[in-house]
């Protein structure tokens, strides 16, 4: 009520020209606001997907009309029919791929991580092992391949190796970065409230490495896919590297394009496990960027 | 030269033995070119229940001290006493607050806290039942489970105010705590810090570049000048407390706030025309 004998006071339009209270104009603000935001949610599934509807669609229809011959681009329903005639293989092939990829990851991590506390911790790693480390890092791994196919034969290990050390440095770099950045102030405060050297690294050095950490990890797994295709590439009698090679062989391009999704695929699933687990680690960060995206 | 700098006593109170004392500290650092003086021959003393501030400009070495006198940073020269102890390491019996709040932002308000309780081993029940009370000293009742993130600067710093309390620290420290703050919500603080000061009568020593917050808060204001650091002057401080917002417009405040003044437009850190 109050409000409205100020407002005529200060020369604002008189109450009768304008009936609506603040709280009406609340309720529009909020409603409008809840719409944008329905709005934007669905948009941001939506859209997408109609975008690939019409890509594939164009695919569909613009490959006849060029007159592109099937063995060099099948349609997208060709590919669907080959992936589906081919499922129980694809699958088959996938699990292979998949195991040598996890523990080729699973390796990098185990040995990753505690090297790359053991360089941040002890002057003399980081001194001797992390600059051969960094400077290991531009040889071309998948060079690496053939030796290791002679080394370990053609069965799974060479691959899980090559997946390994593929995967490896990013977790490596980016955990001793993540440990090494920190500000001055928390380690003056874990002092002065008595944590041991242990304690600090636990409750505080470790936990504010996280956020690098996963992006490491992060790098490594869609690394690690790599690792393991090149390996089934180079001497493979499994894996969708292996089905990929047999596809081209038979000019098979249907299963080529097949073998190429199902790979992606799996790469996508296993990105999403470790951003999984990211937000299951880091349950602080996953509000704030929700709260970020809605605002 | 411990002998001779107890011989310097600044303020001449040798015969109450101080709590805490700075005796004839020095800071150099060594550079490329020429070793830089943060800080020469500094002495001062506290005693239990005071409220001291350090105020200067910035590079005048107030931080400096500040973190030796945590036994964070180690001196050059001279010493640190606490109960006539010298302080050879981190000190543990701190409450020590940054300007910056410092919490961890994978914990909530609360966990930060209790971050405290448990590096001290205290027993988590009284602890948490503290850190509430603590919480609710300080308005921030209700924000026990909202992460950094989700807080206001003013609400961390409070926060980051409770953590440095928790354990009834018989030392807090303080380094430019509101010195991020905007004016309204750094006046709110201190009239908080003051309150909290009261109630438990605390020993505080509290780092700041402005004149006004170290009138206000303390009842003995060190002045420092920089290039070399060195103390300039000590003014002791004798207002009522509770010292109210009113007080600040005062003639006595006034007076106070010039006489620091003075010391910085003499050593030529402040010109007027």
């Amino acid at each position: 009520m109050s409000s409205m004998t100020d407002g005529s006071r200060i020369g604002r339009a008189p109450d009768h020209d304008d009936p609506l209270s603040i709280e009406a104009v609340e309720a529009r603000v909020q409603r409008e606001q809840t719409r944008r935001a329905r709005h934007d949610r669905v948009t941001r599934v939506v859209y997408p997907i109609a975008a690939v509807i019409v890509l594939l669609a164009a695919w569909e229809l613009g490959r006849d009309m060029v007159g592109l011959p099937r063995f060099l681009l099948p349609s997208p329903t060709e590919i669907l029919d080959a992936m589906l005639r081919n499922r129980a293989m694809l699958l088959r092939e996938a699990w292979v791929t998949g195991l040598e990829v996890v523990l080729g990851f699973a390796l990098s991590v185990a040995i990753g991580i505690p090297l790359a506390v053991a360089i941040f911790q002890s002057p003399l790693f980081s001194k001797s092992v992390y600059p051969i480390l960094v400077s290991f890092q531009a040889v071309p791994k998948v060079a690496v391949a053939p030796l290791f196919i002679v080394w370990f034969g053609f069965g799974m290990l060479p691959k899980v190796l090559i997946a390994f050390l593929i995967a490896f440095f990013p977790v490596v770099i980016n955990t001793v970065m993540g440990l090494a950045s920190i500000e001055r102030e928390k380690i003056h405060l874990a002092r002065s409230i008595g944590l041991s050297k242990f304690e600090t690294f636990r409750l505080i050095r470790f936990p504010n490495a996280l956020p690098s950490i996963f992006a490491g990890l992060k790098i490594s797994i869609t690394l690690a896919v790599v690792g393991a295709v090149v390996g089934e590439f180079v001497g493979g009698n499994a894996g969708l590297g292996y089905t990929l090679m047999l596809a081209n062989g038979s000019m098979d391009t249907a299963l080529l394009f097949a073998a190429i999704f199902a790979l992606s695929f799996l790469g996508y699933a296993l990105f999403w496990l470790v951003e999984l687990a990211e937000r299951l680690c880091m349950p602080h960060l996953d509000r704030a960027s929700l709260r970020g995206e809605t605002g | 030269m411990t002998m001779m700098s107890a011989a310097h006593e600044p303020n001449g109170r040798a015969e109450v033995p101080a709590f805490f004392e700075v005796r004839s500290l020095s800071k150099v650092y060594a550079t490329e070119a020429a070793p830089v003086r943060a800080l020469d021959r500094v002495s001062l003393s506290q005693q239990r229940g005071e409220f001291v501030s350090i105020v200067g400009p910035s590079g005048c070495g107030k931080s400096t001290l500040l973190m030796i006198a945590a036994g964070l940073s180690g001196a050059s020269g001279g010493q640190i006493l606490v109960d006539g102890a010298p302080v050879t390491g981190a000190r543990k019996d701190i409450g020590l607050v940054f300007q910056s709040h410092v919490l961890l932002e994978w914990r909530n308000t609360l966990s930060n806290i209790m971050l405290q309780a448990e590096a001290r081993r205290m027993d988590r029940k009284p602890a948490e039942a503290r850190a509430r009370e603590l919480l609710r000293s300080v308005g921030l009742d209700g924000f026990e489970h909202q992460y950094p993130k989700a807080l206001s600067g003013g609400m961390r710093q409070r926060v980051s105010i409770c953590r440095a309390l928790l354990h009834d620290p018989p030392h807090l420290l303080m380094d430019e705590p509101f010195g991020a703050l905007d004016a309204l919500t750094r006046d709110q603080m201190q009239l908080d810090l003051q309150r909290l000061c009261a109630d438990r009568n605390m020993t505080v020593l509290f780092v700041t570049h402005s004149i006004s917050e170290a009138v206000f808060l303390s009842d003995k204001v060190v002045v420092m000048t920089p290039r070399p650091g060195k103390i300039d002057r000590v003014i002791d401080i004798d207002l009522p407390r509770p010292r109210t917002l009113a007080m600040r417009e005062g003639p006595r405040f006034a007076q106070y706030s010039r006489e620091v003044l003075d010391v910085f437009v003499a050593s030529g850190i402040l010109r007027e025309n």
